[in-house]
């Protein structure tokens, strides 16, 4: 074997693509980051396994996402997974929200989505990648779990009003 | 130690392209070719039940069975009836906590461990503690792994039944001072159980020098296949000691209501035991013996050093454990300020790097480092300096990889 051998340029390339531009960008730059006031929708999540954590509130107005806020760490899948998922979720019905997360997990677990569900996917498709890693599905699915349980415990709250 | 790469076959693979480079010794070693093909001729050429059989296959299995304690026994300059075969580490230390320890804890009682257990080691006495009214009491150290041995004098009391303790921390690679904490554990009559998981593989280890009461470890990472392990018990101790589990072997005369045990130690290895796994433990131990403990030590000295100096020209990097490689064995556990462990490991993947991110099940020593998880390089008689040298400068690359700045060459987007 020869483990000093050089390594050049191209051999990034399988990186690159699970690393997508938009991943290290919404990972060096995570959006949303601010704490929500007042929120109706507050959630926490966190995979032991490597750490990560995230924090999310969503406030609803007419029953559409009107704010997110968003506090996070961990590896640069689940930041970038929670930082584009918070824009994704903006003026969204909750019942979209979830079918979102849905098809993300979809996607995930490797299955196969038609023309028109990636498009609802917007650019989370970057992430189409992370399903070839297995061990790194779980902090891409991270943010969306919590936001379903989020979503879950919102309505049980709402059924007992 | 550069021309013994070449008895671990796997070490010719390629991973993505790229030859493999294993750093991951600390989770399990690979296996030479000595090794492998004592399992195939096992099962070509042997195959039978241990103990049971008078015909010449069950003959020539028992014997060699027998002949892999002996081994192992002379390798940690133990009697051979304290040598039981479990599945493991983790297997060994639970048969003590609920045998021993259940026998000899009683309410108020203590038991004495460190914050740097593997989880293995950690969770069975949490267990006992909790069943027997027990307490657990810890012995503080600093975060690069060194025991406040001071604290001994005011934690070790009357009370004090058991210290349980690493011999070498798989994430810090710290190696403590059993020996003289099994001294001061005697004096206040407790006894102490060593983990070894880390230590038997890599340093050389005399349970009589160490005078230690329990020792355990594990066959997978010292060369041997999965599924093989060893506990060694005193056997003053081990004589007192009711079975684990209970069928097949262990007893030697069965009525309807009652039994009798048999003989030390195959009374601790009830059923059909991994006896391919024994054997092939067996020539593992004669593939280290071979090589001299003292050589594999002195390799991984090296090799230590030499990484713990590369490891500084890594930018905002810390490197957890002792800097003396005297006290450490060759494990090298690092966190990088901006890049999560996760993404490094990946990336070093990419190159064929395999090392080790996550907790490495001590969380509770990740809480005291205050980190959430590390990235880790443990190093075996096969690693060689290049292979740091390719570890040190992929990690270069990943960090600028994942550092603000123009790091990527730009290339055509997908669509
Ligand atoms: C220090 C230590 N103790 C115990 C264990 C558990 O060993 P096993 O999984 O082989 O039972 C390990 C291995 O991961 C270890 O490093």
């Amino acid at each position: 074997m020869n483990p000093g051998q050089d390594i050049s340029q191209n051999l990034f390339e399988e990186l690159d693509d699970l690393y997508q531009d938009l991943i290290l960008d919404h990972y060096r730059r995570p959006r949303n980051q601010q704490q929500v006031a007042d929120p109706d929708i507050c959630a926490e999540g966190h995979n032991p396994f490597c750490g990560d954590r995230v924090a999310l509130q969503i406030k609803l107005e007419d029953g559409r996402v009107t704010q997110v806020g968003l506090q996070s760490h961990g590896c640069s899948i689940t930041q970038a997974s929670a930082s584009k998922m918070t824009e994704l979720l903006k003026d969204k019905t909750l019942e979209e929200t979830v079918i979102l997360s849905k098809l993300f997990t979809a996607m995930m677990q490797g299955k196969k989505l038609t023309e028109e569900e990636l498009e609802r996917l917007g650019e989370m498709k970057a992430f189409s990648a992370v399903c070839k890693y297995p061990i790194r599905i779980k902090c891409a699915v991270l943010p969306w779990n919590t936001l379903e349980d989020g979503v879950k415990h919102y309505r049980s709250g709402q059924k007992h009003r | 130690m550069v021309s013994i790469r070449k008895d671990f076959p796997i070490l010719s693979r390629q991973v993505r392209g790229k030859p493999l480079v294993y750093l991951d010794n600390a989770a399990t070693s690979q296996k030479p070719r000595a090794v492998i093909q004592a399992l195939s001729e096992y099962y070509e050429q042997h195959n039978a039940n241990v103990h049971r059989a008078v015909h010449t296959l069950g003959q020539e299995v028992t014997e060699r069975y027998e002949e892999a304690r002996q081994k192992v026994a002379d390798f940690i300059g133990a009697p051979a009836e304290g040598i039981i075969f479990t599945r493991g580490t983790t297997e060994a230390i639970n048969l003590v906590s609920y045998t021993w320890a259940e026998a000899n804890i009683s309410p108020g009682d203590e038991i004495l461990t460190t914050p740097m257990e593997h989880h293995s080691n950690l969770l069975p006495w949490q267990r006992v503690a909790q069943a027997r009214g027990a307490s657990l009491k810890f012995i503080p150290m600093s975060p690069q792994g060194t025991l406040s041995l001071s604290a001994l004098d005011t934690l070790l009391t009357e009370r004090t039944k058991l210290v349980a303790l690493t011999h070498m921390s798989n994430v810090l690679g710290a190696i403590t001072p059993v020996k003289e904490i099994a001294r001061r554990a005697h004096e206040k009559g407790a006894l102490v159980l060593v983990d070894g998981a880390q230590s038997v593989p890599h340093i050389p280890v005399d349970v009589k020098d160490l005078d230690c009461d329990f020792l355990a470890f594990s066959g997978h990472k010292m060369l041997a296949p999965t599924g093989i392990g060893v506990l060694y018990v005193r056997p003053q101790v081990l004589e007192t000691m009711e079975p684990f589990q209970l069928g097949g072997e262990m007893a030697r005369e069965v009525w309807l209501d009652r039994a009798t045990w048999n003989d030390l130690p195959i009374r601790f290895e009830a059923g059909t035991p991994n006896i391919a796994g024994a054997i092939a433990l067996g020539v593992a131990v004669d593939y280290l013996r071979n090589l001299g403990m003292e050589r594999v030590r002195e390799h991984e000295i090296q090799l230590t050093g030499y990484a713990l100096v590369r490891f500084q020209e890594l930018p905002n990097t810390e490197v957890f454990g002792p800097w003396d490689t005297q006290q450490r064995g060759g494990i090298i556990s690092f966190c990088h300020t901006g890049v999560h462990s996760h993404d490094l490991g990946t990336f070093l993947d990419h190159e064929g790097v395999a090392i080790r991110v996550g907790h490495h099940c001590a969380m509770p020593l990740m809480e005291l480092l205050k980190v959430s998880a590390t990235g880790r390089a443990s190093f075996y008689i096969y690693n060689i300096k290049a292979e740091v040298d390719l570890l040190v400068e992929t990690l270069q690359k990943a960090i600028r990889y994942f550092t603000p700045g123009p790091r990527r060459v730009a290339r055509p987007t997908n669509s």
